[in-house]
């Protein structure tokens, strides 16, 4: 029993960085109907970002905020300067671009900090405290931040002039121009709210996981999984299904050794939680495409 | 006067095809003018044109301020209203949403919000109405939203085309009768596009008529209405 609470503890907390990259997709794909491939690279070089403020003496609450911004302005730089010309490009001329963005970060972030693995020292103090038996500081601390980053961005959205303008702009373009909103520039914005979203999520994850320019490769995955499982139209249910799927990939872990204990019987474990990922992908886009809290999109022809 | 509008030498092209050939007209603040001719004569080009919406030449002036090839956005803050074809609603977003989207330009607050209210009074249904999502309100109460996110960007001139498609004739009468206040009370002068010629004719003060993307005549309404041969002609009534 203890070992559950503790599964499930954990799967939230790695849930809560599935969450932060699902809800950054989503804020692409919303306004433009594509799914950004580099947003996993974008969150690592942030991270990367971080190692080096850390390096050069700056406290990590000092250099998440500082980052978050750059990597605010890096999104919009690369909405403006590399996708703009794009506008109306076919989608797949799109996919090649962020292809090439995710390989042209990949290789940057290895030729700048090198390839061997670098630790970030989490930011969040060692306490003891009720139930520190079931989950760590750090990862109690990775749920608070997003949930806090979430709760910012909804009443950012929400009640903000400037929010309402992006959801209209996201919505209905068309008719969003004819309110005098400029669209292209709330595309940009959305690209620099995704980039600066992934930035916390990559310094939040990389102390758990060591930083390297693959670090977030497979981390993506379950950030794609997390936003097909929530509706890939729907931020809500993307940051629903990071959770989802952060607690699923331990629980079926937890069963399948569970299950090798008891009838001696390898079925599934710790090594395919990837592949946990992937069969959820692959579940919800032949059983419900448009995901738990999606909206079907109707087009009329 | 000087004309709010002139539109000089209009050809449009989508992609290779052109829709208007040589269109010219002039609005005189404070009136109605209506675009009347048959399917695919271009009024609904016309209108896309003056908000930048088409490729165009030629030359089109809103208070002698030349504003062919800018943005659509910066069009629409020189204080153009524009009601496009198919109502163009923020399905998603509710009733208020709708309304306050509209007048996110605005520097002035408080006179938005005074605009909220004129708005409210001219259809008090989007008021009781204003917290539903605004996808699931009734055609004709989406054309008054329509209107109403028009009328929440403080516009000189309002852009409308075929307010009445596809409405029950009760609610067109009831829609033109507010479209005729906000014309004298709010002081909005008004371009019409209308399939609906006979309806058009009554509300506005002048009229042109387009025939596959050119100007055939034009005139005060009162005398296109009365022209029987023009009126049979180009207007099927």
């Amino acid at each position: 029993m203890e070992q559950l609470i503790q599964q499930v503890a954990s799967g939230l907390a790695n849930g809560a960085i599935y969450a932060c990259l699902a809800l950054a997709l989503v804020m692409i794909f919303v306004s433009t109907d594509h799914i950004n491939f580099a947003q996993g690279e974008l969150a690592m070089f942030s991270a990367y970002l971080v190692w080096q403020a850390l390096e050069w003496g700056m406290s990590f609450w000092l250099a998440l905020p500082v980052v978050a911004l750059f990597s605010f302005l890096i999104g919009v730089g690369i909405e403006r300067v590399i996708l703009r010309p794009l506008h109306h490009a076919p989608v797949l001329s799109v996919v090649v671009v962020f292809i090439g963005l995710l390989a042209i970060f990949h290789s940057l972030a290895g030729a700048i900090w090198g390839h061997t693995i670098k630790a970030i020292p989490s930011p969040f103090p060692h306490f003891t405290f009720v139930g520190s038996g079931y989950i760590g500081p750090h990862q109690i601390g990775m749920i608070l931040v997003t949930v806090m980053l979430l709760v910012a961005l909804f009443a950012f959205f929400r009640f903000t002039p400037l929010g309402l303008a992006m959801r209209a702009a996201a919505q209905n373009p068309a008719s969003a121009r004819l309110a005098g909103i400029r669209v292209d520039w709330m595309l940009a914005l959305g690209w620099g709210l995704a980039a600066a979203i992934g930035a916390v999520a990559g310094s939040l994850v990389a102390p758990a996981v060591y930083l390297e320019p693959n670090m977030m490769a497979s981390i993506l995955l379950y950030g794609f999984a997390g936003a097909l499982v929530g509706g890939i139209s729907s931020p809500g249910g993307a940051v629903a299904g990071g959770f989802i799927v952060g607690v699923l990939e331990n629980l079926i872990a937890y069963l399948g050794n569970l299950f090798e204990k008891t009838t001696g019987v390898y079925v599934i474990g710790n090594g395919e939680k990837l592949t946990v990922a992937l069969i959820i992908v692959i579940t919800v886009l032949t059983l419900k495409p448009s995901g738990l809290f999606g909206q079907v999109s109707v087009k009329r022809v | 006067m000087a004309a709010l509008l002139e539109a000089h030498g209009l050809k449009a092209f989508y992609g290779q095809t052109q829709a208007l050939h040589d269109v010219s007209f002039s609005l005189q603040p404070g009136g109605i003018t209506t675009l009347l001719g048959a399917n695919g004569a271009g009024k609904t080009t016309t209108l896309r044109c003056i908000c930048g919406m088409v490729r165009t030449e030629g030359s089109i002036k809103l208070d002698g301020q030349p504003i062919a090839g800018k943005a659509t956005e910066d069009i629409i803050r020189l204080g153009v209203g524009h009601v496009p074809e198919g109502r163009g609603t923020f399905t998603n977003l509710s009733v208020g949403e709708n309304l306050r989207v509209a007048a996110y330009t605005r520097k002035d607050k408080v006179a938005a919000e005074r605009d909220l209210g004129m708005v409210f009074e001219y259809f008090p249904i989007l008021k009781a109405r204003v917290h539903q999502q605004a996808g699931t309100l009734s055609g004709g109460e989406q054309q008054m939203l329509a209107i109403s996110r028009a009328l929440m960007l403080s516009p000189r001139l309002m852009l409308l085309d075929e307010p009445s498609f596809g409405l029950a004739p009760l609610i067109v009468q009831e829609i033109f009768r507010i479209m005729r206040r906000i014309n004298s009370e709010a002081k909005v002068s008004m371009l019409l596009v209308e399939q609906n010629a006979a309806l058009a004719l009554e509300l506005a003060d002048h009229a042109y008529v387009l025939e596959t993307g050119r100007v055939v005549m034009s005139g005060k309404a009162a005398d296109v209405k009365n022209n029987e041969a023009i009126r049979k002609s180009y207007l099927g009534y």
